[in-house]
């Protein structure tokens, strides 16, 4: 069987038993992953045992094993409803904040990376080498370079000043420089020229439809990496309506744990709010594992 | 990175401005090139800028050279900073590598029960938003009701002090371990992928061992990777903020405001709007993660030649 030509990330990637091996260090090998995997759960399932815990419980009763009484619900419940709902504020905040950024970022990288693949231009060459270089600027050194000029401009504490630095990812307009030429066919593009096609349906109709996995992967990275997104939120953001899920979590976490007089009650909900906030991504990752992996190696290989 | 700059003579602007179709390959760019303008070139032009001036109480803004550099070169505090980074560095990149390694391997090889969860379940942590992971490790580590100490207590033992100023960066190093494992074991695991299947039976026919075929076929195949992999490490230890920042709320005795330098450039800004500061140290710490970068490129590529 081919290994090379299987996805890695595609089931039934289980093959490879060479003719000739014994199967006799499939217990072994298991059991080392297994460790890892152990290793690997442990803080989650702590988290998940922790989230249907009272505050009493927390304190009271063992980390790795369930209360004296299940109180998920109505953590959640204190979670949705405490200062008037902030916790889904926050939640939606960051939902629309990475979809916006994860759509601006695909349609733009596929705009930058189609006329890298299809067109020759003056400077073409030391734009890209430029583009691929600034894959290497250091983000976090960037931030708060960015805070200066927003505030300059006028978008300090918006969050448009989340959004639009996310949306450029020099590692998008790589990997659609990479899909669209390898998977859509310039004959294709002067046939529709020809046709009278105007420039901009042919980028919609043809180029966006037919790199569309290039389109989604790119999508669903800048997707993520703008709800995981810490530094750049708390450092633009200062009203709590704007903040996201990150900034939102850590500034209840952070007076949970520093301040006195009753604001220990936010443990169970930080817990909680932690546990719902890691869902949509573990999600995501999970049922559209064939689109990242791709961007994933490509990413690395670049 | 394969090719760099290469300047076009000047000869290639004399051609006619472009018009009607011509413009179309600049017209797919402007976006990207506007954002790029706006939110990459202007915040570092502009920083470098204001980190040439100083603000002062009653002079106001007044131009101060390179008056904030030779500040950060003497500065205690950023210097003890990056020296916890590199103690942080030179511990957890090895060992968050070699791990992944060797769990790549063990993947690939295939001999497993259960391998779609392994490759799954190790990779969960990327998932999980980095600020999230630190602080759920911080109420794992937690004297008062992590289930260490409570473990401790009930087989009356001390409590182990993961948040002590001893035992601080080894529990930010395996955050950040945790963290990243399965996502550079995914990576090595693709790159083994693609390893033709035929150098290994031709490898076992010639009589060559398991290890052998790891040693000399496998390993250095998947060196590039690896290498590229430490860049990675060594830029993002640099740029340690968020688990520090979060660990802080349980020890900050243990770690003050500039225990890495972007935290101390992060506390520069919104503590005390030493703007032009802060701005400094984040020029000195971008060049220190270039320099790093360039000279580790630099060294392994000499070593490959040898």
């Amino acid at each position: 069987m081919s290994s090379g030509a299987v996805p890695a990330f595609l089931p039934g990637g289980e093959h490879q038993g060479l003719q000739g091996e014994q199967p006799r260090s499939r217990v072994p090998m298991t059991l080392l992953l297994s460790v890892f995997l152990i290793y690997t759960f442990t803080p989650l399932i702590y988290l998940i045992i922790s989230a249907t815990k009272s505050n009493a419980d927390l304190f009271g009763t063992f980390g790795f094993w369930f209360g004296r009484q299940f109180s998920l619900f109505e953590n959640l419940h204190a979670l949705f409803t405490r200062e008037g709902g902030i916790f889904l504020r926050w939640a939606l905040n960051s939902f629309i904040y990475s979809l916006v950024s994860a759509v601006g970022a695909a349609l733009i990288s596929a705009a930058a990376g189609y006329a890298f693949a299809r067109f020759e231009f003056h400077g073409r060459k030391a734009a890209f080498a430029i583009i691929l270089g600034a894959v290497m600027i250091p983000q976090t050194v960037l931030v708060i370079p960015i805070f200066f000029v927003l505030s300059v401009i006028g978008l300090g504490n918006n969050p448009l000043g989340v959004i639009l630095p996310s949306m450029i990812s020099p590692i998008g307009v790589y990997l659609m420089r990479i899909y669209i030429e390898e998977g859509v066919d310039s004959e294709l593009i002067d046939a529709a020229r020809m046709d009278g096609a105007g420039e901009l349906r042919i980028f919609i109709d043809i180029v966006l439809r037919l790199a569309a996995p290039g389109f989604i992967t790119v999508l669903l990275l800048s997707f993520v990496g703008t709800w995981n997104n810490y530094f750049l939120p708390l450092i633009v953001l200062r009203s709590q309506e704007y903040y996201p899920l990150t900034v939102g979590l850590s500034a209840w976490y952070q007076l949970a744990s520093v301040g006195g007089g009753g604001s220990q009650v936010l443990l169970p909900l930080v817990m909680t709010g932690a546990l719902v906030s890691i869902i949509p991504v573990i999600l995501v990752f999970l049922l559209l594992q064939r689109f990242w992996q791709g961007g994933l190696s490509a990413g690395a290989l670049r | 990175m394969r090719s760099p700059v290469e300047p076009k003579s000047a000869g290639a602007w004399r051609s006619q401005i472009p018009t009607g179709k011509a413009l179309v390959p600049y017209l797919l760019l402007a976006p990207f090139g506007c954002l790029f303008a706006v939110f990459i070139v202007a915040p570092l032009v502009y920083a470098f800028y204001i980190s040439l001036f100083r603000d002062t109480l009653v002079g106001g803004r007044q131009f101060a050279g390179a008056a904030n550099y030779l500040r950060v070169m003497s500065d205690d505090k950023f210097w003890a900073g990056l020296g916890n980074l590199f103690l942080f560095g030179i511990v957890q990149v090895p060992v968050m590598l070699g791990l992944a390694t060797l769990l790549a391997l063990v993947l690939d090889r295939g001999q497993l029960y259960g391998e779609a969860l392994f490759r799954l379940g190790l990779f969960l942590p990327y998932a999980v938003p980095g600020v999230i992971a630190a602080l759920i490790w911080g109420y794992v580590y937690g004297p008062v009701f992590g289930p260490f100490a409570q473990l401790a207590e009930a087989i009356d033992v001390p409590a182990p002090e993961l948040l002590s100023r001893e035992a601080m960066l080894f529990s930010i190093a395996n955050i950040v371990t945790w963290e990243f494992l399965g996502y550079y074991m995914i990576i090595f695991y693709a790159a083994l992928k693609a390893i033709p299947p035929h150098l290994l039976e031709a490898a076992l026919l010639d009589g060559a061992s398991r290890w052998q075929f790891v040693r000399y076929i496998q390993l250095p195949l998947l060196r590039p990777m690896i290498l590229l992999a430490i860049v990675f490490s060594i830029n993002g230890t640099l740029q340690l903020f968020n688990e520090p920042y979060l660990m802080r709320v349980h020890a900050p005795t243990v770690i003050d405001s500039s225990y890495t330098p972007n935290l101390y450039a992060y506390s520069l800004t919104t503590a005390n709007q030493q703007y032009n500061y802060a701005a400094a140290i984040s020029f000195v710490l971008g060049a220190v993660i270039a320099c790093a970068s360039y000279l580790f490129i630099l060294v392994s590529g000499r070593r490959r030649r040898r």
